[in-house]
């Protein structure tokens, strides 16, 4: 599937920034026999005087910007062509948590896409006994990694309820599942956190999702905006695995990636120091078009 | 162990008579021979014959030193920072050179173990491949920064400045406690110890054999200048600010060492090259001796919530313009389950043990060792396996043999199953002591040292000295520590008398340094403080002309009593006190600016401002009137006080321009939005002596007027004269010329804005004519003076 992807992300200032400094993740990801970007370009209005692009720790693109002068307004743009092949459905060769623990003991290393890294409390999200003690509830004794990685998925599915109001970016998540309310950052945050706790490695996805549009009607411009799901290590032989809490779906060809990390932190699409006396208004656009099948 | 059978006339044996070792440990004093150790003998000879006045007068001297220069110990808590006296037990550590030399070289062995275990750890990482270290006390270790990995250190190493924290067995031989890679502190208050101790123990002591602390820090200067060849770049010290607890031993190190002291904001990356930004423009900065943790210095790519960063740090160190010292993410070294590791990496990358063993050390992710603390919990300490901080110190879910911090017992083998890699077990250890003077005598308490070493191009140097903690009882146990106590000095002594500092001025080429940069921070805070200091000494004028109205005329409703009490209510002031807290608070804005700059301040300058405090603090003034007013008079003795220091003794620098700015516009200001009322057509009475009083100038009057005030004198006295310092003019003159000499005041004959400007207002007020000053003229001076505030904020403080 080739999907034609395009974002806009502007910020207005209250007051002109003294100096800013941007650091962005939005280009999508080149992975093996699971998606290919065929072009990408990250344009800015107006235009930094400094930019340089690099490769994070994890492998996700980066994009830093600087400007010297004042601004009191900020847009960038994405337009991005991906290749996105459809991962066949697989047989369940994942092990129960505790030949896991083997595993992972038995493969020691740093490596960007190891495990390891995912199984300790990170930056935004460390471990809290309520969602602790919900994931257990869910996980069955001798069940599969790839069959708790579903069961939770659905359960916390369940539980919650989508609400793009009632959080925000910096929710941390035991208040949202006290809650039990919060958007795909939130089910993601609260999906890591229980698996990890239970010895599971997951990690957080953020990417674009296309949004099927009604039949016969045009699709919605503009309607979606950048998504986020989790990835989870079922194992040496099935590797990662993903999933999307949120929509309750194995991720698949509707899911473009962006960016992997521990939480969102690794990942934001936009990290910016704005050296500004007032607050700031920002607003996101996101496009996904599928061209012909 | 009891100590002293000599003769009754040995003064030595009677001052250690009653010190009494506790049992089990060993003592820096008291050999195992239980007489006093050769390398003390010459101290403890000459101490013994000190009368206890004596011995008091010493250490008076010492403590008045460190009140002197500002050493404080400061705790800061969530309500605020509370200070109390600085803990110097007097009484040095003394060591014997050839002791010390083998624990440099085991030290030396250790940093350089550190070295190649951090360059592995954000290099290759075979150590974790290789199962040397279990990956999990580094993938999730919040102190192994990703952002770091695959980055060189431009220097060509991750570890420059390293400390150790000691302790002796009781068999004599010492142990490491914990490493500190991150940003140690210490070598500062280090250096304030010794001079302390030093005026507690000068002659008849002998000074030639011990060795001396400065060359260390002297040579490392010239490592960091050395790290970039670039002339027109710089080395600077960076701390997290006047928040920190070590904030003062930066500012301290930054004025030993003559080197800049910055905050993150003090940042700016462009195109990749880190820069300071100073009131002559950005130059570029090329090393930071970094103080604060890394995680912390770029919320681009670190820590995201840090409001003390730089953005764009890391990026600029990738790019190889910019090192740290020590490199970003060297804190992973303190990690605590390391200390189980260590012993074995060493033989397998050293191919030789550790010279000086570190203390024993269990991580209980792994089956055996798990099995081995459970078994010997109770004379083991199990903690956090990833936490930074040193053996002593504990957190609430520490478990000290069996037992949590408030006493109730703990479930081990709950505990170890339920977290496991998470813990490690650490034996319980007990420190030897050294001899502390309270009540009269000396009695042994336990001791820990922290020792520094820095890197040189010949390798690690280590301080030849240290920072000892002491505890506040004779329970030996390193535990005992975390309870407080007091600090002391650390001597190697020599049997020879030692070279003399080879860094010592005295026999070198006579050199001036460049001159240091000024960061606009600093400069904004020197020029705050200037206008702070003055607004004070302004309304303790006015506010005593009230008391002294008050006092003659016994009404308050007198007319000119109320026009001083009705213009100090419109500029905010209440008289409902006799000494308004507006004083008080003036002030302490001034001091809070002069505590941001006080590697750039001078310590007397400090002192006049926090006696003044002091003084207006405690001022019990319970009558207005007569008393109030001379109370107010022996404040502007403080005033004047300081203004006599900033003009007197301090050095012409850029930042005392910015400071003697600040003054000199804020009393022009005030004193023309006070001729604009005191003056005014409507004003009563009196009001023109009430201006001549507050502008201190009523001799002047009487002497160059041969008439009574009437307006035109008191406006060509006060806002006209260029002889008289109270007058607008003369300070707007001040003003210009100090603007004259910034940088960037005139490019190939032509003014900046900022000079233009304010030649502008000298000129109108040169040519004014009294009669024509109008009330209205007078306040558009004010605003205009203002507009030169905003002027010079956004060409140089900002």
């Amino acid at each position: 599937m080739l999907y034609d992807i395009s974002l806009s992300i502007s910020y207005t200032y209250a007051a002109p920034s003294v100096q800013a400094r941007n650091v962005l993740r939005v280009l999508p990801l080149n992975r093996p026999n699971e998606q290919r970007r065929l072009s990408g370009e990250v344009s800015f209005e107006p235009r930094p005087q400094e930019r340089a692009d690099w490769t994070d720790f994890f492998g996700n693109a980066i994009t830093e910007i600087g400007f010297q002068q004042p601004l009191t307004r900020l847009t960038v743009h994405l337009k991005s062509r991906v290749e996105r092949m459809a991962r066949p459905p697989q047989l369940d060769l994942s092990p129960n948590r505790r030949r896991l623990a083997e595993e992972l003991a038995a493969m020691p290393g740093l490596a960007p896409d190891s495990p390891h890294h995912y199984l300790a409390p990170s930056p935004r999200v460390s471990f809290d006994a309520s969602i602790t003690r919900f994931v257990g509830s869910i996980l069955r004794e001798g069940g599969t990694v790839l069959a708790a990685m579903c069961d939770v998925g659905r359960a916390l599915h369940r539980e919650m309820r989508f609400d793009a109001e009632a959080t925000d970016v910096n929710t941390a998540p035991s208040d949202s599942f006290r809650n039990r309310h919060g958007v795909c950052q939130d089910f993601s945050h609260i999906m890591i956190a229980g698996l990890r706790a239970h010895g599971i490695p997951a990690g957080y996805v953020s990417g674009f999702l296309r949004t099927e549009p009604p039949r016969g009607q045009p699709r919605l411009e503009g309607a979606d905006a950048m998504h986020a799901w989790v990835r989870v290590w079922c194992g040496a032989e099935l590797g990662w695995v993903e999933y999307d809490p949120t929509n309750d779906l194995m991720v698949g060809a509707d899911h473009v990636s962006v960016a992997v990390g521990r939480d969102y932190s690794d990942v934001a699409p936009l990290k910016g120091a704005v050296r500004s006396s007032g607050g700031q208004k920002s607003r996101h656009a996101v496009d996904m078009v599928p061209l012909a099948e | 162990m009891t100590v002293g059978v000599a003769s009754e006339h040995d003064p030595v044996a009677a001052l250690i008579r009653g010190y009494r070792v506790p049992p089990g440990v060993s003592d820096e004093m008291i050999g195992a021979d239980g007489q006093p150790r050769p390398v003390w003998r010459p101290f403890l000879q000459r101490f013994a014959r000190l009368s206890a006045e004596d011995i008091a007068r010493r250490f008076n001297r010492g403590d008045r030193y460190l009140r002197d220069a500002g050493v404080f110990f400061r705790h800061y808590r969530e309500e605020g920072s509370t200070e109390r006296d600085w803990p110097l037990s007097h009484v040095p550590v003394l060591l014997a050179e050839a002791e010390w030399k083998q624990i440099s070289a085991g030290l030396r062995q250790r940093a350089d173990l550190l070295e190649r275990v951090v360059a592995d750890l954000y290099g290759p990482g075979d150590l974790v491949r290789r199962g040397m270290l279990p990956t999990e006390l580094v993938a999730g270790n919040p102190a192994w920064l990703r952002p770091m990995v695959g980055i060189n250190p431009p220097s060509g190493h991750f570890l420059n400045f390293v400390a150790f924290e000691l302790g002796r067995n009781p068999d004599g031989s010492w142990f490491v406690l914990g490493d500190r890679t991150e940003a140690p502190s210490g070598a500062g208050f280090a250096l304030e110890n010794r001079v302390a101790t030093m005026r507690a123990f000068s002659d008849p002591f002998p000074h030639g054999t011990i060795h001396r602390l400065s060359e260390f820090f002297r040579e490392f200067r010239e490592v960091l200048q050395g790290f970039d060849s670039q002339p027109e770049s710089r080395a600077a010290i960076l701390t997290a600010g006047i928040g920190t607890e070590t904030y003062f031993e930066h500012a301290y190190i930054a004025r030993f060492l003559g080197m800049m002291l910055l905050e993150g904001e003090d940042l700016v990356v462009e195109q990749g090259r880190t820069m300071v930004r100073t009131v002559a423009g950005n130059k570029p900065v090329s090393v930071l001796w970094r103080r604060m943790d890394a995680a912390f210095v770029d919320p681009l790519e670190l820590n995201d919530k840090s409001q003390i960063g730089t953005p764009g740090l890391v990026n600029s160190i990738r790019s190889g313009h910019l090192s740290t010292v020590n490199a970003l993410g060297t804190g992973v070294l303190q990690t605590r389950a390391f200390l189980a590791f260590l012993p074995r990496i060493a033989r397998e990358l050293l191919g030789q043990p550790l010279a000086i063993p570190n203390i024993a050390t269990w991580w209980c992710g792994a089956p055996k060792e798990r099995a081995y603390v459970q078994a010997q919990s109770h004379r083991m300490t199990i903690g956090n396996a990833l936490a930074q901080d040193l053996p002593f110190e504990v957190e609430d879910r520490t478990i000290i043999a069996g037992r949590f911090p408030d006493g109730r017992f703990a479930d081990i083998s709950e505990q170890l199953a339920a977290q496991g890699g998470g813990l490690v077990g650490q034996e319980a250890v007990s420190l030897s002591t050294t001899p502390v003077y309270e009540h009269g005598q000396l009695v042994p308490r336990p001791v820990m040292l922290r020792v520094f070493a820095a890197r040189t191009a010949q390798g690690w140097s280590v301080m030849p000295g240290g920072y000892a903690r002491i505890g506040p009882s004779g329970d030996a146990t390193a535990l005992a520590l975390r309870r407080g106590g007091s600090v002391a000095d650390v001597w190697i002594v020599s049997d020879r008398a030692v070279p003399a500092d080879r860094f010592s001025t005295v026999d070198r080429q006579f050199q001036r340094a460049t001159p240091s940069l000024l960061p606009s921070r600093a400069a904004d805070n020197l020029y705050w403080m200037g206008r702070y200091v003055e607004r004070a000494e302004g309304l303790i004028r006015l506010v005593r002309s009230y008391h002294m109205r008050l006092a003659e005329t016994g009404v308050p409703d007198d007319p000119r009593v109320a026009r001083i009490a009705s213009y100090l209510k419109r500029t905010g002031i209440s008289l409902d006190q006799p000494v308004p807290g507006e004083i008080l608070e003036q002030l302490r804005s001034a001091i809070r600016c002069a505590a941001k700059v006080r590697d750039r301040f001078s310590i007397d300058g400090w002192l006049a401002l926090r006696s003044l405090e002091a003084d207006i603090a405690g001022a019990r003034v319970p009558m207005a009137g007569d008393e109030a007013a001379r109370a107010m008079s022996f404040m502007l003795r403080g005033t004047a006080g300081f203004g006599g220091l900033v003009h007197d003794n301090m050095y012409r620098f850029v930042g005392w321009r910015f400071l003697s700015i600040g003054r000199a516009l804020e009393r022009a200001q005030a004193m023309a939005w006070m001729l604009a009322d005191f003056a005014a057509p409507t004003a009563p009475e009196g009001s023109f002596d009430i201006a001549i009083e507050v502008g201190d100038s009523v001799m002047t009057h009487r002497r160059r007027y041969l008439i009574e005030t009437n307006r035109n004198t008191v406006i060509d006295l006060l806002a006209l004269d260029h002889r008289n310092p109270r007058s607008v003019r003369y300070q707007v003159s001040s003003v210009r010329r100090l603007v004259a000499e910034l940088p960037g005041a005139e490019v190939n004959g032509e003014l900046s804005e900022l000079a233009r400007a304010i030649l502008r207002i000298e000129t109108r007020l040169s040519v004014a004519d009294p009669a024509r000053l109008d009330t209205d003229r007078l306040n558009a001076t004010a605003r205009s003076l203002g507009r030169i505030s905003d002027l010079l904020t956004r060409t140089y403080l900002t």
